[in-house]
């Protein structure tokens, strides 16, 4: 009697655990879906053929916006801009920030919890306040505002992120295969490129890749700091309230498009490296 | 640090190595984190030359402290109401997610991960303006419940005023929560995957449901997950006024348009810096007050 007990009790609550997982999934399944409407919206409104000078009410299927994708010169113009800033500052971030992160993981520094701290404060401070800042520090010292002011902001932004990102990976390496080189009379440098650069490569190639997307996308900080120079956002923000083509939303598809392959074929990579290695 | 200190093992000393490292990255955040914040807090202080000169002269004046307070007290007070109640949901919603993630998606994991940041690489304005196609009065949200006839419940839940959500708070309380959404969902993620999962056995094995487990065993142990993610969500969200310009109505601005127009347009740069710095030192004393919420309030 008590045996049979146990099992109507056990598979009684076998059954609630059940009910929650499925409540679960759906959910879950949901929010997804709604990080995902916003894409598909930009996505089906490249196919939008617009009366007015908005592209957000539909009106009509074509495909004349992918025959001309590049027709809107100020919007490819503004995106190229972009581009430029990016890999610039994301080159120059991605290397400070990864010295920096070295310097923290392989050394015993003095200081380094006030170093810990100067990394996370921008990461803490609010873009706009940190656009201000960076407005009057440039205003106060006479510099116009262009290009390289933009460049010089986003090395910033990004460096905090990329040294944070970088530190997180390389944590709990095995570092003794430096060790080892030296011992085998490897001479710092080439030990360097040998061994050290192969062990932070993945983790320095994510944080570049992200800082990336984190500067192409900058608009607030930006509009700070670009005096007449336009990027890819600050002509859509500008142009949000007076006219908006189809072509912007065919660029961003593009751009949608190439990150989801490049994410899906560095997985892949990297799962299979992860199946050689093993 | 502590010779024990388990991250110092493994550490060599290298006498100049690590500062010859450091050095260039921490001389840029220097210049260009350190000093401009002390040339905000130079400029606040100062007092225009004229009326309509961008020129400034520096002399202590705390009033423009105070006139920040009295003059944009409202637009401080919303752009907080809408962070504070988007991070909310950032968490509601983006918990479950979390946990399905890292408890049941099993070989999907990394997928699912990579799906959720795949936002991140679409324009977050085009993301914006895509939802004004999808709350405008013609557009399927609002289509929908006029077929289905919940006009009123929206009303009612505040979600639409008079049938409306363009130009509404929750137009603009739904564009942050959907921007920040990933902001909210990672650093829970990665608190929950650290989870022994011995833990949650062990917690069944002695008899405990699976609400009791989460309330005693999963929640607190993730807590550190849900305060990091609130904070990217919340600094982020009150200076944010992408949102409330593409989503909300025009004349309620919330602080952070307030601060860019006076710096870009009125060129009145005291009263724009010390606006700015009232609303960094209100976030960090936030911060603070909610770390010790959390800290020392014992939430199972």
């Amino acid at each position: 009697m008590s045996t049979i007990d146990t099992t109507q009790h056990t598979t009684r609550r076998h059954r609630k655990i059940k009910w929650g997982t499925i409540i679960l999934w759906v959910v879950s399944m949901a929010t997804l879906l709604y990080l995902f409407v916003p894409l598909v919206t930009i996505a089906v409104f490249t196919f939008n053929d617009p009366t007015t000078k908005f592209n957000t009410t539909w009106e009509g299927f074509t495909f004349a916006n992918w025959l001309h994708p590049f027709r809107e010169r100020q919007f490819t113009d503004a995106l190229v801009e972009s581009v430029k800033v990016a890999v610039v500052a994301c080159v120059l971030a991605t290397g400070l920030g990864s010295l920096i992160a070295l310097a923290l993981v392989r050394y015993r520094m003095r200081g380094s919890a006030a170093v810990n701290l100067l990394l996370v404060l921008p990461l803490t401070t609010p873009e706009i306040v940190m656009g201000a800042s960076l407005f009057t520090l440039f205003f106060n010292q006479g510099v116009s505002r262009g290009f390289w002011t933009i460049v010089i902001s986003h090395t910033l932004f990004c460096l905090s992120f990329v040294a944070m990102t970088v530190k997180a990976r390389i944590r709990g390496m095995d570092w003794t295969l430096e060790d080892a080189a030296m011992d085998l009379g490897s001479p710092p440098i080439r030990t360097f490129w040998k061994i050290t650069m192969p062990m932070i490569t993945p983790g320095v190639a994510a944080a570049f890749m992200l800082s990336l997307a984190l500067s192409i996308d900058d608009y607030i900080i930006t509009s700070f700091v670009a005096g007449p120079t336009v990027t890819f956002p600050r002509r859509v923000f500008d142009s949000a309230r007076i006219a908006l083509p189809p072509q912007v939303h065919v660029l961003a598809t593009i751009i949608m498009l190439t990150a989801i392959t490049l994410i899906v074929a560095s997985t892949l990579s990297g799962i299979r490296r992860e199946r050689r290695q093993g | 640090m502590a010779a024990d200190d388990p991250d110092d093992r493994g550490k060599k000393n290298a006498g100049w190595t690590p500062y010859l490292l450091a050095l260039p990255g921490l001389l840029v955040l220097y210049l260009f984190f350190v000093v401009p914040l002390v040339t905000l807090l130079k400029i606040a202080l100062s007092v225009r030359q004229e009326r309509g000169s961008s020129r400034v002269d520096f002399s202590w004046e705390w009033h423009n402290f105070s006139q920040a307070f009295t003059d944009f007290g409202s637009q401080l007070w919303r752009a907080f109401a809408y962070a504070g109640v988007a991070t909310a949901l950032c968490i509601l919603i983006g918990y479950p997610l979390a946990y399905f993630i890292a408890f049941k998606a099993g070989r999907w994991r990394n997928l699912l991960l990579g799906l959720v940041m795949v936002p991140f690489f679409t324009s977050f304005l085009l993301r914006t303006i895509a939802w004004q196609s999808l709350f405008a009065d013609n557009g399927p949200i609002l289509s929908m419940t006029r077929w289905l006839h919940l006009t009123g419940v929206l009303d009612f839940l505040h979600v639409s005023t008079d049938g409306k959500i363009m130009n509404t708070p929750a137009a603009v309380i739904g564009g942050l929560t959907y921007n920040f959404l990933p902001f909210a969902l990672l650093p829970i993620y990665v608190s929950l995957e650290k989870i022994d999962a011995r833990l949650i056995d062990a917690a069944a094995d002695l008899y405990s449901g699976f609400g009791r487990t989460f309330r005693r065993v999963i929640l607190p142990l993730s807590l550190p997950g849900v305060f990091a993610g609130t904070l990217l969500t919340f600094i982020p969200a009150s200076g944010d006024f992408i949102n409330a310009h593409l989503l909300g109505d025009v004349k309620k601005p919330v602080i952070g348009g307030v601060i860019q127009a006076r710096f870009l347009q009125s060129g009145d740069y005291p009263t724009a810096a010390a606006i700015s710095l009232v609303l960094m030192v209100m976030i960090t004393t936030a911060v603070l007050v909610y770390a010790k919420f959390l800290g020392t309030d014992d939430i199972a």
